[in-house]
């Protein structure tokens, strides 16, 4: 497996039935796929619509119906339509059961970063900053290591922050991490990976759930 | 009683004034006004500050009047899909304020509905906490974020009746009924305007109140920004 799918596939575990959930632009709208048919799952559009469906068949697609990475989609039976302080209102006000979002890093206090890049063009955060923070539960994830191999798991971000302490659970391609009053907690490790390995891939301290 | 219907855009337009601030309705590409747009790149009205959540792209809806050069100021929550917004930052003729998309909302919703101000938890500890006040309820933190008001909103609907009441279409709808409360004068065009009565009360997404002026257009583009389609019925739950 891919890293890709390794955290698609784990992440999609983190969906349970009867959940009312917003899924990210990029990595996150492939846990989508994941999801089993037998499971009654209303995904949230930030852009207005409870209930996304499928991306419809050619031919079928409507200007008027898109989702928040501006994709034509289509809208399941028993979906709703709303306008964005009433997205936001849901998302604010603890409607949304979970949150999966894509992260550039994490530090150990559950710290996340994820809309900017010093130097290079900004291109705005969009709704994760109110993501974060209304989620009842928020689920980063991303690679361990960036591309140079360097640990995105720091003690302390040191890009802009989306959110102070905001994440509570971080899947990555290597291992999966809690946030705690007790600090940060390994609950998994994936793959090959052994408690060893993850310790040396990163910054950040953490314990080993007993 | 139908003194809200105009034939001409352009009749209208004009209520916009150099240095106006405008709120527009729309999400990307989505249920943009897209006549008025037209209409105000052609009048060429200058120093404008857009409220909107995008900023069109470099060759439709608000890109048109970032080619024009007649935007100053945008507050927006993500401009990623334009280039010529790139140049004209980086140049510093453009002054840019990123709200997040949820605070944007209800700014917009608050400058409607008479309330100078609200607390969100959203952006405490980040960078666009800097300069703002910070008040604890309940052992949590929340920043202060002001309303906005516009001098004109132009909003996209799908239906309309001559009174100005408004029916918008699936995702269409999303910032176009905030919008509509937050201006001094609002500006609704439509796709088709009915008869009175032809509209049931109870499905009007923005009353009359709102709205000062309505418009039908004709030929919508409405342009998709990302046509993505299923291969196999299988996939089906590949939805965002």
């Amino acid at each position: 497996m891919s890293s890709r799918q390794t955290i698609v596939k784990r992440a999609a575990l983190e969906i349970k039935d009867g959940m009312n959930v917003n899924l990210g632009i990029g990595m996150p709208t492939l846990i989508a796929n994941e999801i089993p048919d037998d499971q009654n799952i209303f995904l949230q559009s930030e852009n207005g619509l409870l209930g996304i469906g499928p991306y419809p068949v050619e031919g079928e697609e409507d200007a008027d119906l898109i989702n928040a990475g501006k994709e034509t989609v289509t809208a399941l039976s028993g979906a709703s339509f709303f306008d964005n302080a009433e997205s936001f209102a849901m998302i604010r006000g603890g409607h949304i059961d979970l949150a999966i979002l894509g992260g550039m890093e994490v530090s150990e206090q559950g710290d996340l970063a994820n809309w900017m890049i010093p130097g290079k063009m900004v291109k705005g955060m969009g709704g994760a900053m109110d993501l974060v923070q209304g989620a009842n539960k928020v689920v980063v994830i991303m690679d361990h290591v960036n591309k140079q191999g360097e640990t995105k798991v720091r003690t302390n971000c040191s890009l802009p922050l989306t959110g102070l302490r905001v994440v509570d659970r971080l899947i990555t391609d290597r291992a999966v991490f809690d946030f705690t009053d007790k600090g940060m907690v390994l609950v998994e490790t994936l793959g090959e990976y052994t408690v060893e390995d993850i310790r040396e891939c990163t910054e950040a301290a953490f314990i080993v759930k007993a | 009683m139908s003194g809200k219907r105009v034939e001409r855009m352009e009749d209208i337009i004009d209520t916009i004034k150099d240095g106006d601030t405008v709120i527009v309705g729309g999400f990307g590409l989505c249920g943009i006004p897209e006549k008025a747009i037209l209409a105000l790149a052609d009048k060429g009205t200058k120093d404008l500050t857009i409220v909107s959540n995008n900023c069109g792209v470099d060759d439709w809806g608000l890109g048109l009047l970032l080619a024009n050069k007649q935007i100053s100021k945008i507050m927006a929550s993500y401009v990623g899909e334009n280039k010529l917004f790139e140049q004209q930052y980086l140049n510093g003729e453009l002054e840019v304020e990123l709200v997040p998309q949820g605070t944007l909302a209800e700014r917009i919703r608050a400058g409607g509905a008479g309330i100078p101000g609200f607390y969100t938890p959203t952006g405490v500890g980040t960078e666009i906490a800097k300069g703002k006040e910070t008040k604890e309820f309940d052992g949590k933190t929340y920043l202060l974020e002001r309303a906005i008001k516009g001098d004109v909103a132009l909003v996209k609907a799908w239906k309309s009746d001559p009174y100005g009441n408004l029916i918008y279409n699936k995702t269409a709808r999303n910032f176009n009924p905030l919008a509509a409360a937050a201006g001094k004068v609002t500006i609704a065009e439509v796709e088709e305007v009915v008869g009175i009565a032809e509209l049931n009360p109870d499905h009007i997404h923005t009353p009359s109140i709102y709205v000062q002026y309505v418009f039908e257009g004709k030929n919508y583009e409405k342009r998709i920004e990302r046509r993505t389609v299923s291969e196999k019925q299988i996939n089906a739950r590949s939805g965002q």
